[in-house]
């Protein structure tokens, strides 16, 4: 009885946090089918799918290299500062996203450190690579934070026999540290990915938000909303979109992976 | 293929793992370094691979000085203690990976792995991953996979250490008749004295960083250079001065000039022999071993007051 009580929480929970809400969007949708599908299929919003699309494949493989990468070197690395790297690279979570993208603004705009790339006729703010900078700010944790506790506990004991048998450092890295840990990269690209396509904050300070040319699809939800005048319809349509494609990467993975393993 | 290893020294921080060892290994033995945990055998093992580098002195093998080469270059064959099995890899391409590295042609390659899977008995296994095999038989596969590569010297670093007592048994035995086929120069670290004596045919014994003495089995068994020797290879008892091995103690009804008076506490059967725990009036300790025979031939009970005698001993000084 416990159990079942224990359960019935937990799924309450779910449904009145998680799913309620989706619902709503879904039921929303489907009341303006064709107001949903105009604004879906409107040229500017196609142009903000691209952008998120291209910002979030830029996104996933910059911090997928790097998120490899720092976490070898916090579990393998022999080097001084290495517990430092392990804090630090939580900071993304720890800072909200509009500071994120308000000191991208003050680093790379006039009179920021960085303002000799604008002042050189390469437009950073309110830019495609500004957008892209927020976002790989942002998501840079996750691969990194899911790689570190499965190189833990795959050790090295696998490497120094690779090493043994005569493989060299990146024969072992590609033989056999990266068979290891492949799965928990795959999940880490799946949260960088989830969590690019969804990012608006930092997004939203950096890109100016010009339709059609820096709108991100999560700011064109938000401008379908504030200008809406009472026809939600262009809203429910992107969001759903937004929605589904998230929901379908998560399905992906879980298809995705061996029975028995980790996550 | 002749091992020689100088003047070795190896720390970590302040813990002195290795102090000035030296040793030779011949070519073509089965030679066991022998101590307790931390005495630094597996660091000597590991400096060897290539796996750790020595602070100071250096390592030939077959006389070519390969103290400063990665593990890569060094064509080792070593056996982890846990395995270290690709779990990712089914048990042929564990085997395969090292002629792979070597870019060996592919029929090649599938005749020496097909041999060696049949040599340590895993032919059937083939196409099965790591976690679907036995602990000996992951260990089996581990050998086959060092010796796919045909090293020079063959490492095991307690290989039968996470075993139970039955398939260690076995495995020892494989080994020992696989060493007699092969010849391999072959090092084997373990803490377990009965599996060094078993198995090999020189014993190199550490302590705290040390060789304390290296000799065949029997050489370090009935001739011990210092107390650290005998009393960890084999059971020692100290009376007096003297250090006296269990079944070297005799038990006798009757006291004469030489027994000491104890009494039997315990008398544990073995099968062939029997060890008999006893006390003396002191309280201290004291077991004899013996054969069955002989036990039943003096009709000896718990509670029971006997004299015991030193047949043999030995003294240090």
């Amino acid at each position: 009885m416990g159990r079942l009580g224990l359960r019935f929480v937990a799924l309450g929970y779910l449904v009145v946090i998680l799913v309620g809400p989706l619902l709503m969007m879904v039921w929303r949708t489907a009341e303006d089918l064709d107001g949903a599908w105009a604004a879906v299929t409107a040229p500017d919003t196609i142009s903000a799918f691209r952008l998120t699309l291209l910002v979030t494949v830029i996104a996933v493989a910059v911090n997928t290299v790097f998120g490899i990468v720092c976490a070898l070197v916090i579990v393998r690395g022999n080097i001084p500062g290495r517990g430092f790297l392990n804090a630090f690279i939580d900071l993304p979570l720890a800072l909200s996203p509009v500071i994120v993208g308000f000191s991208l603004v003050v680093l790379y705009g006039a009179s920021g450190w960085l303002s000799w790339f604008t002042d050189h006729g390469f437009e950073i703010v309110y830019a495609t690579p500004s957008i892209a900078l927020a976002t790989i700010f942002v998501t840079l944790p996750f691969v990194a934070r899911e790689v570190v506790p499965t190189l833990r506990e795959i050790g090295t004991e696998q490497e120094q026999a690779a090493q043994t048998l005569g493989a060299t450092g990146w024969q072992t890295f590609w033989r056999i540290t990266l068979p290891s840990i492949r799965w928990a990269v795959l999940y880490g690209v799946v949260l960088t990915a989830a969590r690019a396509i969804g990012e608006f904050g930092a997004v939203a300070i950096v890109s100016g938000n010009i339709v059609g040319k820096t709108q991100t699809a999560t700011l064109r939800v938000e401008d379908a909303y504030q200008f809406s005048y009472g026809n939600y319809a262009p809203a429910y349509g992107i969001s759903f979109v937004l929605a589904a494609t998230a929901i379908l990467v998560l399905v992906t993975m879980i298809l995705l992976q061996p029975k028995g393993a980790k996550h | 293929m002749s091992i020689s290893i100088r003047h070795v020294t190896k720390r970590f921080d302040d813990f002195l793992a290795l102090d000035d060892v030296s040793v030779e290994v011949g070519s073509g033995s089965l030679t066991a370094l022998l101590g307790p945990s931390g005495s630094g055998k597996s660091t000597l093992l590991r400096i060897v691979a290539g796996l750790e580098t020595a602070d100071a002195g250096s390592v030939s093998i077959d006389g070519v000085d390969v103290t400063g080469r990665p593990p890569q270059k060094r064509g080792v064959g070593f056996v982890f203690q846990h395995y270290a099995a690709f779990k990712h890899m089914t048990v042929h391409d564990n085997v395969a990976f090292g002629l792979r590295i070597r870019k060996r042609p592919k029929a090649e390659i599938e005749e020496r792995v097909s041999r060696l899977l049949q040599l340590v008995q895993l032919d059937r296994f083939a196409k099965r991953f790591p976690s679907q095999l036995s602990g000996g038989q992951r260990q089996r596969m581990g050998l086959a996979r060092a010796l796919a590569i045909d090293p020079s010297v063959l490492l095991l670093d307690e290989p039968f250490g996470a075993l139970d007592a039955r398939v260690r048994a076995e495995l020892r035995e494989w080994l020992r008749r696989l060493h007699e086929e092969t010849h391999t120069t072959t090092v084997i670290v373990t803490h377990d004295q009965d599996e060094a004596m078993e198995v090999a045919d020189e014993v190199a014994v550490m302590s705290q960083g040390r060789i304390e003495q290296v000799g065949t089995p029997r050489e370090v068994y009935e001739r011990p250079e210092n107390e650290f020797v005998m009393t960890f290879v084999g059971q020692a008892h100290r009376i007096g001065d003297a250090f006296v091995r269990p079944h070297d103690l005799e038990v006798t009804l009757e006291p004469n000039g030489a027994t000491r008076e104890v009494m039997i506490e315990r008398i544990v059967h073995f099968g062939f022999s029997v060890r008999i725990d006893l006390v003396d009036a002191e309280g201290e300790r004291l077991s004899v071993e013996t054969t069955r025979d002989n036990a039943e031939l003096l009709e000896l009970e718990t509670g029971q007051i006997v004299y015991v005698e030193a047949a043999r001993q030995t003294m240090f000084t």
